[in-house]
């Protein structure tokens, strides 16, 4: 049995086109894009534009009327589609598991099918229920109407994942869980994406859940075409047209916070003490210290209260009626949004970060966030505008080239095919 | 001779004709449960041959039994063949019906994933569709076989074999001392015997559907 291995295979499609026979326009129309090994590609627009059609092509669920897929290189489009589709993982709405199956026989039917040995199989389902933060003893022999819907969706990605296929396909998984599930599942999609580094096709209508998830996002618009290709940012802060500014929505630069983490800006360090301390040496330190509050740790580094200058006089000395608790942290994991949102609720405009267990590492406040977003969505707007450039002189040399006549077949897979 | 004593002296004749009764059912059953789920798995795919597959059963069921084992004698003869036949095709109706309600039935979402995830047709049929139409498919069998235990009596008619003899001979002789205690025993013996396989049925479908699915 040859190892797939971990590493996801690029993914090519050139000039792809789907027609129904009976209907004048092509349901999908000559799209052409190349998606990298490893990456995570979001196919996001607007219902019935094709994306899904498109996806189910790449595994041949829908067997294209025009065009070529490549998947690392070699052409698929002849294959043999059931030994093609062992080969992609494919992970839909609701799910789809099989209600008469158990929640370990879900994910071992595609081993199974491929003549995996029993052991093997069972070792593998072990480590899936693992890696997807499911309890394999508790849950593999559960049935799926046993299940939640945010666990189904789990066993679902687990089962896609089974064979280790090294590209992904995923049609709207999260569509059908409660928004505060379908959180979870993509922060979890995200932290099994570091660990599998697969090449994930995924398909939403969500402009918000593409910008989470995607390294790089496809807008698409009717019949498929693409309207913008491009990372998150660039897609923010310089949407192609109309059309995909509309998709964005307002407040791409209220969205453009959820691409940054805390982690990534300028986190202050700030005066603290712990509960232990004398409360002399925080008289001292109230007094001493530039700023006129500092931070009151308990006795595991955690941020416990803010202590202004006074709060200890009018509490007569008592640390215990003294100063304001800490009402919220954020991680260094967390996005700049859910900062910028802690920060806005906090009366004094400010935030304490937290470690992996909760201990103290500093604070993130309101000037240091506006900050470094002016300071971001000035380097997007610098990108976007070299790429832009770029992408125009391409163009410009390509237009030279079909000029002269020279053209040859790369001219159609060229960026300038897929506006 | 009252009943009792009647069932007493004749037992072994009363043994005989309800094991040929049955044994005619069991086996007409299983002939019509392969041929009907063949049929649906032929058809259900297809809007127009799953209903010629329908209205052909259900046309047959609407001929009278008795008028269909008359007809049957001229082609296949006297005896056991006319019986066979006869059950065999008024069987398939529930079986057929209920095998492309069933395969029709699958969420199509679930046929999408087996396709998806790389199973191949005939593995998607006999993994995914049929488990998952195998309820309702067992239940039209359920069904046949009711309607098989009556049946089967008028297939004495041909001197096919079962307890549709005792009740014949009864009403041949209507008058005479056991006429009344051997249609009684017939007809009770039928009842008996389609209470038997009802009961069998319910452990079939206890022992054969997987419990992810059961109700």
């Amino acid at each position: 049995m040859p190892e797939t291995g971990d590493h996801g295979a690029s993914i090519a499609l050139e000039s792809l086109t789907k027609r129904y026979p009976g209907s004048p326009q092509p349901a999908v129309d000559n799209v052409s894009m190349e998606i990298k090994a490893g990456e995570v590609v979001v196919f996001v627009g607007p219902s019935g534009c094709g994306k899904s059609t498109t996806l189910k092509m790449i595994n041949r669920l829908i067997e294209p009327t025009g065009g070529r897929i490549r998947i690392g290189g070699e052409d698929v489009t002849d294959m043999d589609p059931v030994k093609l589709r062992r080969k992609i993982g494919y992970a839909i709405q609701s799910a789809g598991l099989f209600p008469h199956m158990t929640v370990a026989q879900n994910i071992g039917i595609v081993p199974k099918m491929i003549g995996w040995p029993k052991t093997r199989i069972r070792e593998r389902t072990e480590e899936l229920l693992d890696l997807v933060g499911l309890d394999p003893g508790e849950f593999h022999g559960r049935y799926p109407r046993q299940l939640s819907g945010g666990q189904q969706q789990r066993v679902g990605v687990a089962r896609a994942l089974a064979a280790d296929p090294p590209v992904l396909l995923m049609d709207e998984p999260f569509g059908a869980v409660d928004p505060i599930t379908r959180d979870h599942l993509q922060d979890e999609l995200i932290r099994l994406q570091h660990e599998l580094h697969k090449t994930i096709v995924f398909v939403t209508h969500d402009f918000d859940e593409a910008i989470k998830i995607g390294d790089r996002i496809a807008v698409l618009r009717e019949r498929s075409h693409i309207a913008q290709f491009d990372t998150p940012e660039a897609i923010l802060t310089n949407p192609a047209d109309d059309f995909v500014s509309g998709f964005v929505g307002a407040g791409a630069a209220l969205k453009r916070l959820n691409l940054t983490r805390v982690r990534d800006v300028e986190i202050t360090d700030y005066p603290t003490v712990t509960v232990d301390d004398p409360l002399q040496q925080i008289f001292n330190l109230l007094r001493t210290s530039g700023s006129n509050e500092i931070l009151l740790l308990d006795r595991r580094r955690r941020p416990y209260k803010w202590l202004r200058r006074g709060d200890l006089m009018r509490a007569r000395g008592s640390l215990a009626r003294a100063g304001t608790l800490v009402s919220d942290t954020v991680t260094r994991d967390a996005t700049l949004r859910d900062a910028l949102e802690a920060v806005l609720t906090d009366n004094a405009g400010r935030v304490a970060v937290t470690g992996r267990r909760g201990e103290y590492t500093g604070v993130v406040d309101m000037e240091t966030l506006i900050n470094s977003v002016h300071e971001m969505l000035e380097a997007d707007r610098l990108d976007a505008m070299e790429h832009q450039h770029e992408l125009e002189s391409l163009r410009a040399s390509q237009t030279h080239a079909e000029q002269e006549g020279a053209a040859g077949p790369a001219a159609v897979s060229g960026p300038g095919g897929q506006r | 001779m009252n009943f009792w004593e009647y069932l007493v002296n004749r037992h072994q004749q009363l043994l005989t004709d309800a094991y040929q009764h049955a044994s005619a059912v069991f086996q007409c059953m299983v002939v019509a449960t392969l041929l009907g789920v063949l049929i649906g798995v032929v058809s259900y795919r297809s809007e127009w041959a799953g209903n010629l597959a329908t209205t052909t059963t259900a046309t047959i069921l609407t001929v009278p039994a008795l008028a269909l084992i008359g007809l049957l004698i001229p082609l296949v003869g006297l005896g056991v063949p006319p019986t066979v036949v006869a059950l065999t095709l008024y069987g398939l109706l529930p079986v057929v019906r209920n095998a492309i309600v069933g395969l029709r039935g699958v969420d199509p979402t679930l046929v999408d994933a087996a396709t998806g995830i790389g199973m191949s047709r005939p593995a998607r049929l006999l993994r995914v569709e049929l488990p998952l139409a195998w309820p309702p498919i067992l239940t039209g069998i359920r069904v046949s076989t009711q309607m098989l235990m009556g049946i089967a009596a008028i297939a004495a008619y041909a001197s096919g074999p079962g307890l549709g003899n005792v009740i014949f001979r009864g009403l041949a002789s209507l008058g005479s001392a056991n006429a009344l205690n051997q249609v009684l025993a017939g007809t009770l013996g039928i009842i008996v015997l389609a209470l038997l396989f009802d009961a069998a049925y319910v452990l079939i479908g206890r022992l054969t559907i997987p419990r992810g699915i059961r109700a």
